[in-house]
């Protein structure tokens, strides 16, 4: 049988509320989406009241604030801070973005915080990315040549490695898959636009000479073929760059070879 | 202990730690057939090595002449002469093949026009033994870091090397002065695990998280050196913290010296290029230490920029648009989301920030762990290779793009060393349960933690202490008022609380065991940069401005029992590895 209502352990609860000791007259509330597998519990939204006027500019700082000041237990990761490490993926004030570059006075009225949409929740702020590590190691993401001159390196023509730019900064934190309805149905199968503009970073570099069964390898139906260029994933990507691009040009290459 | 269910595992090796370095060792043992497996308490990708920024360096002479020799007098002369040269020597000499390996890997690199790797200007890099600036550093764009560690993660999948990510490493396992393994916590499950090893590879990085403004991630705590530390062995140099010349000002965020490598320069308040006064040869492309405390003086005698005149600006306002857009993009987006400035516009105000740990886990050249025992004796069954290890070739002050080279070249080196020593499938021996007792007794103590001190607030007294205390200047006075105070979080762990106490991503916990950690590496820093009494490289007494080669010639070696140290030498190799290069005797060290 199809289960049509949601499992209940599914359901969101009111969670507690932290309320301020600062005494601050700048206080913002802060909703954060709190899941710990070992409690048994359903999920629930605790509240904080934030001291605004000793926090610096980033959802991340907020989140720091509040775990550093008020409640130690709150799970979320991060490490650079600085939007090059991928780590702090959240979504905030509904959209997916890094919480080290989102600054929080960007939301208007309370600052809701979820994890990723469409993932396992791990705890908290945690998702569980493993299938999508999955998707991108089956993409090959290594060059394959066969040149054996140890001496030299493969040459590269500016333009040529000008094709890359745009592709090789993705820091892989899976906003631009998180946000994509294609990828939420059919997620095990769709290898979603992170994987995809991974796939083409190797299928247009002019050194690789696996081209062809890189595209090959990618041209199917559930594989390549669930994008229907909704762009929310360009939308999201927090590095400005354009997945659904990347897919478009894959569907050409594969259209006109 | 019995709560625990302990997992048990056997491999030839253990490499803890995913970013450049730990990597390209694990790549290497694959490769050697070796059964390895690569801890690490992040996914690879979320390296600090991703944050690396201008480049990495070998004499490839893609960009006119260049010798690895001028690259290795380079590096002696940066390292202040605390480097060992004949470490120093492997190190240039194979950082050309390195880099070529990179390439073959897959790594973007920028291109010149004859399609080679781009190489680009960087501090402290010349040309004929010091005679004028060579452009030896290769880079992918201003995010070569992040371009490597994104290549070697594709190159350990495609050897399918056996991750454990997400794992937190307690402790080493000892037996007798060998190391035999280590014992990790599995966030994702909150099991534990114990991996017995023929050798263990330590690559965590630094401990830039001592301080309170750092260009460092939140994970760089050094657990490497701490479990280090807590297993007996010493720690090398720990007074060498590189203070990086150009972190935006009030966020600490790197700015990469490429960009005073492409022709960027400092201004103070008087609008004056104040390194000329400096370092009249090689300007703002002096090495960092130099660069660092000349910002420094500036500020403090009155000619820094701001409401504060406490930071100065740097500008490449000048510099062609195209030049920004393709060499330099990563720090456009860094100066525009956390200075909210147009770099093309306007310059980025920046400041010394704390970025780079020169001291570390003392090895050879081989990466093999080394402790003094009378005379220099290597540590059965351990490694160190990265910012976590001091081998030394950085000595007193690591120049920029030397990191990234050392990271592959010494990564290399501990998967050929690993796979002379280990033979493939050798059985292991029986270790006594204590060693694990006693990890786990550790790891309990802290979990069920109920008192009064918040873990944040004892990291918050540590950061500001090292911050004040231990900065790019020092004196007696600050140091000797810096080892009593950086006791007191030490002492505070006596009765802290940790609120959490689950096992599934109980960050509450790690970053508790992750304080446990820097907090050592505080007290070994502060003790060592107290008993130097000289200046060298990074390391800057007011009271003892030169360098003292009679007295100081040598390595410190630090011992942490609790907040009790043990404070040794050991002398600066003063050969070569080959008769390919001469020796280079101390100088005077003007840029």
């Amino acid at each position: 049988m199809v289960q049509i209502n949601l499992p209940k352990n599914s359901k969101v609860q009111k969670g507690e509320y932290f309320k301020d000791k600062t005494g601050s007259k700048n206080i913002r509330k802060v909703n954060i989406y709190r899941w710990d597998s070992s409690t048994g519990k359903n999920p629930r939204i605790d509240t904080y009241e934030v001291d605004m006027d000793n926090c610096p500019s980033k959802v991340l700082d907020l989140l720091n604030k509040i775990k550093n000041e008020i409640d130690p237990s709150i799970a979320y990761r991060r490490s650079c801070a600085h939007g090059v490490c991928g780590s702090c993926a959240m979504n905030m004030d509904g959209k997916n973005g890094l919480a080290c570059t989102k600054p929080h006075s960007e939301i208007k009225g309370d600052i809701n915080i979820y994890p990723l949409p469409h993932l396992k929740v791990q705890k908290d702020l945690i998702g569980d990315l493993d299938t999508l590590y999955k998707q991108y190691h089956s993409v090959e993401p290594w060059l394959k040549n066969s040149a054996k001159n140890n001496d030299k390196e493969n040459l590269q023509s500016i333009e040529d490695r000008s094709k890359l730019d745009g592709l090789y900064e993705c820091i892989m934190c899976a906003c631009c898959s998180t946000s994509c309805p294609s990828y939420w149905w059919n997620g095990d199968k769709y290898l979603g636009p992170a994987v995809l503009l991974q796939a083409y970073r190797w299928i247009i570099d002019s050194r690789d000479e696996d081209k062809k069964e890189r595209l090959q390898k990618v041209a199917d139906e559930l594989k390549l073929y669930r994008c229907h260029t909704i762009l929310n994933c360009t939308n999201a990507c927090p590095k400005g760059l354009n997945p659904a691009k990347a897919i478009a040009e894959i569907k050409k290459m594969l259209a006109t070879t | 202990m019995s709560e625990y269910n302990i997992i048990d595992h056997e491999y030839d090796v253990v490499v803890l730690g995913a970013g450049g370095s730990g990597l390209r060792a694990a790549v290497g043992l694959s490769e050697a057939g070796l059964k390895t497996a690569c801890i690490s308490k992040v996914f690879p990708t979320r390296s600090h090595t991703s944050a690396a920024q201008g480049g990495i360096s070998a004499a490839l002479g893609n960009m006119g002449e260049d010798d690895w020799r001028w690259h290795m007098y380079d590096t002696v002369k940066g390292s202040d002469w605390l480097g060992d040269q004949d470490c120093i020597e492997y190190l240039c000499k194979e950082a050309p093949r390195a880099v070529l390996e990179l390439e073959r890997y897959g790594v973007p690199f920028s291109r010149t026009k004859d399609g080679k790797i781009y190489q680009r200007s960087f501090g402290g890099m010349t040309k004929n033994y010091g005679n004028e600036t060579v452009q030896r550093t290769c880079a992918a764009a201003d995010r070569t870091g992040h371009a490597i560690l994104h290549t070697m993660y594709g190159q350990a999948l495609k050897h399918n090397t056996e991750f454990f990510i997400e794992y937190f490493a307690l402790d080493l396992l000892m037996n007798n002065g060998e190391c035999k393994g280590l014992i990790a916590w599995n966030l994702n499950d909150g099991t534990i695990h114990r991996f017995r090893s023929h050798i263990t590879i330590i690559a965590t990085g630094g401990y830039g998280k001592t301080y309170y403004s750092s260009t460092s991630a939140h994970t760089c705590t050094g657990d490497g050196n701490g479990m280090a530390l807590r297993a007996g062995l010493p720690l090398q140099d720990m007074e060498f913290v590189q203070f990086h010349p150009t972190g935006i000002y009030g966020h600490g965020t790197l700015i990469s010296e490429g960009v005073r490598g492409e022709g960027g320069y400092l201004l103070n308040s008087k609008g004056e290029r104040f390194m000329e006064r400096y370092a009249p040869k090689a300007k703002d492309l002096a090495s960092r230490d130099v660069v660092s405390r000349s910002i420094a003086i500036e500020i403090n005698e009155g000619r820094g920029v701001g409401n504060e005149k406490d930071h100065v600006h740097l500008h490449l306002d000048h510099l062609d648009p195209k030049v920004i857009k393709n060499r330099l993009p990563g720090i456009s987006e860094s100066s525009r989301l956390f200075a909210n400035v147009d770099v093309t516009k306007e310059p980025i105000p920046v400041v010394p920030t704390v970025h780079y740990n020169m001291g570390g886990i003392p090895t050879n050249y081989k990466a093999e762990v080394i402790t003094l025992d009378g005379t220099e004796k290597t540590v059965s069954g351990l490694m160190a290779i990265g910012e976590a290890a001091c081998v030394s070739v950085h000595g007193a002050n690591r120049l920029g793009s030397n990191s990234l080279i050392d990271l592959v070249v010494f990564g290399r080196a501990a998967a050929i060393r690993a796979a002379e020593i280990v033979k493939p499938g050798t059985p292991h021996e029986k270790i006594p349960e204590n060693e694990t007792e006693k990890c786990i007794d550790r790891f309990d103590k802290f979990r069920n933690a109920n008192g009064e001190n918040k873990t944040a607030d004892l990291r918050l007294a540590m950061q500001k202490t090292m911050q004040s205390k231990c900065a790019v200047f020092r004196t007696e006075k600050t140091l000797k008022e810096g080892i009593n105070e950086i006791r007191k979080p030490f002492d505070g762990m006596d009765s802290i609380s940790v609120k959490d106490k689950s096992l599934i991503f109980n960050t509450d916990l790690v970053e508790t065991l992750e304080f446990d950690n820097l907090i050592r590496q505080a007290i070994v820093t502060m003790d060592s940069a107290y008993l130097r009494k000289e200046s060298r490289g990074a390391h800057a007494r007011e009271d003892f401005s030169k360098r003292d080669d009679k007295n100081f010639m040598k390595h410190t070696i630090s011992w942490c029992n609790g907040s009790e140290t043990k404070i040794d030498y050991r002398p600066v190799h003063t050969s070569t590895l080959t008769n390919e290069v001469q020796y280079f005797p101390p100088q005077e060290r003007v840029y």
